[in-house]
């Protein structure tokens, strides 16, 4: 190795841990408050590694009775709103793939353009003639508006890829085109679904804007429970800190272990609903 | 395939239809159906209350476009449109410096990228709420660790989200910290479409590192540079959650977007109908943003042709 070779390799880590700090102290910053008592998160100059970590602060936010219901209540809304979509968009997304309908996807784009806010009005008061308010449905239904788009758009570009032959050959044999689908488009589409499920699930989860309009106390998801925590304990950092990483964890984790995935799911749509 | 002659088929079927097999229709309907419900039912519906007088606990009457007059006199709105528009200028141009630069790196081979690229993009993964309450807390004049950072440089301490001349600022802060992940992403696409001949000339030719990047990386990655801008733009507009948990729209109205004020207008005032106007006014302006963009972009390439000629 030269030494002007050695010299680009040390710009080049340099300039790569400068990329990639802001995220990392950040989110190291982030589990340093959530471990610390008052004392030192109240100490100046800032305490970076406790003495004494207040795992405490975890056990409060896990064992206080709501955070449990709060928990079920995201799974619930994600979950449901996350397989609705797949249900709906598989299927769509390869049949808008195969007639070419190149069109559609202008109702996608709209979706994609439309401020949250903007759908929450209208359907806020079909919820409430509805009598649905105080469920957990209004809260599922509308995070199809953010889960529907992603999986169409995912799909469509996937099944856009998929090579014609096997599917032609298994309707040369007489297969209906369900029969295809099923048996042989799906099964090969399969890391396409799982991009959409990923991206479907991570956006639905952060969810806050559509929250704080249809939950009520009961039906909270969690990052609207933060968000009240907030405005509750302003003083408290080390509970608060706990309770965010908790609810953005498995976000994170998904986001490190799949990244293959949500890196090519978010090159060939760039999606984020709401 | 049958050569089926036109006067065979049914009166009416245009030629394209015969193309378009109807049964891949069966796979659509159903998506159809929700999109309908949710999409297309509640643009419909706020286009109908924006011309009604509509609160809540109130008798609805139909005002036609008097919500939208309301509009052009109303100081708080203007004010709110003028935010957004600074906050989203910010916010589009500082991730694509940054996200551009980082696409850059990101292109190089080195070990551990795979994870790096995963533990760069965690920002615009991770819940928004979530980070914006940690950003509070960097934020907090006293006993933030922001305020710590800038004494070690010797930089007085600020005031950031807590003012309404840092307000904005602080708030693009986060938003770049969140979304330059995004462009990078899109733009590092593009840096692995371009071919490698251009470089192997420009390094016989002893081209520096910047000469490099200036005339033939950025005009190649110009496309898609265009397209993070647009997608920036349009996110940046409708930025929400980490406004309204950092600041709430304050002090004061000091960063109250139009997203901000369209939440007040309808879930705390409930006044619907006006709300409606906003929702569809806001929408026209990402639209007509995104043309103005288009347009832009337009006539940059017909000055590159003219100048290049």
């Amino acid at each position: 190795m030269t030494a002007k070779q050695i010299i680009s390799r040390i710009g080049l880590w340099f300039a790569v841990f400068v990329i990639v700090s802001p995220a990392i102290l950040f989110f190291l910053w982030m589990a340093s408050l959530s471990l610390k008592f008052e004392v030192d998160n109240a100490a100046y100059p800032p305490v970076f590694i406790p003495e004494h970590f207040a795992w405490k602060n975890y056990a409060d936010v896990l064992a206080s009775n709501r955070f449990l219901t709060y928990f079920i209540n995201s799974l619930v809304v994600t979950g449901s709103a996350t397989a609705l979509a797949l249900l709906v968009g598989v299927p769509a997304g390869y049949g808008i793939a195969r007639m070419a309908a190149h069109k559609s996807a202008i109702v996608i784009l709209i979706a994609r353009i439309t401020p949250g806010l903007s759908y929450l009005i209208p359907l806020f008061l079909l919820f409430q003639w509805l009598g649905l308010l105080g469920t957990l449905v209004p809260q599922i239904i509308i995070h199809l508006v953010v889960t529907v788009p992603i999986v169409i758009w995912i799909m469509i570009g996937y099944f856009e890829t998929t090579p014609m032959e096997l599917e032609e050959a298994a309707l040369i044999d007489g297969a209906t085109r369900w029969q295809v689908f099923r048996h042989v488009a799906l099964p090969i589409a399969r890391p396409g679904i799982a991009v959409a499920f990923i991206l479907a699930v991570i956006f639905s989860w952060n969810n806050f804007v559509f929250g704080i309009v249809l939950a009520g106390r009961e039906t909270r998801t969690l990052p609207v429970a933060v968000y009240n925590m907030i405005s509750f304990d302003q003083l408290s950092w080390g509970p608060l800190a706990a309770a965010a990483l908790i609810v953005t964890f498995p976000v994170l984790l998904l986001t490190v272990m799949a990244q293959r995935q949500i890196v090519a799911g978010l090159t060939a749509g760039a999606v984020k609903g709401g | 395939m049958t050569q089926s002659a036109p006067a065979a088929a049914p009166i009416g079927a245009a030629p394209e239809k015969q193309l378009r097999p109807p049964s891949y229709w069966p796979f659509v309907v159903p998506a159809l159906v929700v999109v309908l419900a949710i999409i297309i039912f509640p643009w419909v519906f706020t286009i109908w209350m924006s011309m009604n007088e509509w609160k809540v606990g109130s008798p609805t009457t139909f005002v036609g476009f008097s919500n939208y007059l309301r509009l052009t006199s109303d100081p708080r709105f203007a004010e709110a449109v003028g935010h957004t528009l600074v906050y989203t200028v910010l916010s589009v141009l500082l991730p694509l410096v940054f996200g551009t630069f980082a696409a850059v790196v990101f292109h190089q081979k080195f070990a551990g990228r795979g994870f790096l690229r995963g533990v760069f993009i965690m920002p615009m993964m991770a819940t928004p709420v979530a980070i914006a309450l940690v950003w509070t807390m960097m934020f907090h004049p006293q006993l933030g660790v922001l305020n710590y950072l800038l004494s070690l440089v010797g930089i007085p301490a600020q005031l950031w989200v807590f003012h309404p001349a840092t307000v904005i600022p602080s708030l693009v802060l986060v938003e770049t910290w969140q979304w330059t992940p995004l462009v990078m992403l899109i733009v590092l696409g593009g840096l692995a479409a371009i071919p490698t001949e251009p470089y192997e000339s420009a390094q016989i030719d002893g081209a520096s590192l910047w000469q490099v990047f200036r005339y033939i990386t950025l005009p190649l990655i110009m496309p898609f540079l265009f397209i993070a801008g647009m997608i920036r733009m349009i996110d940046a507009v409708k930025s929400f959650d980490i406004i309204f948990a950092i600041t709430q729209g304050g002090p004061g109205s000091a960063s109250e977007t139009i997203n901000l004020y369209l939440y007040s207008v309808a879930f705390v005032y409930y006044d619907l109908g006006y709300g409606s106007a906003i929702a569809v006014v806001f929408f026209l302006l990402i639209v007509a943003l995104a043309a103005v963009m288009l347009y832009a972009r337009q006539r940059m390439l017909w000055t590159e042709i003219a100048s290049g000629a």
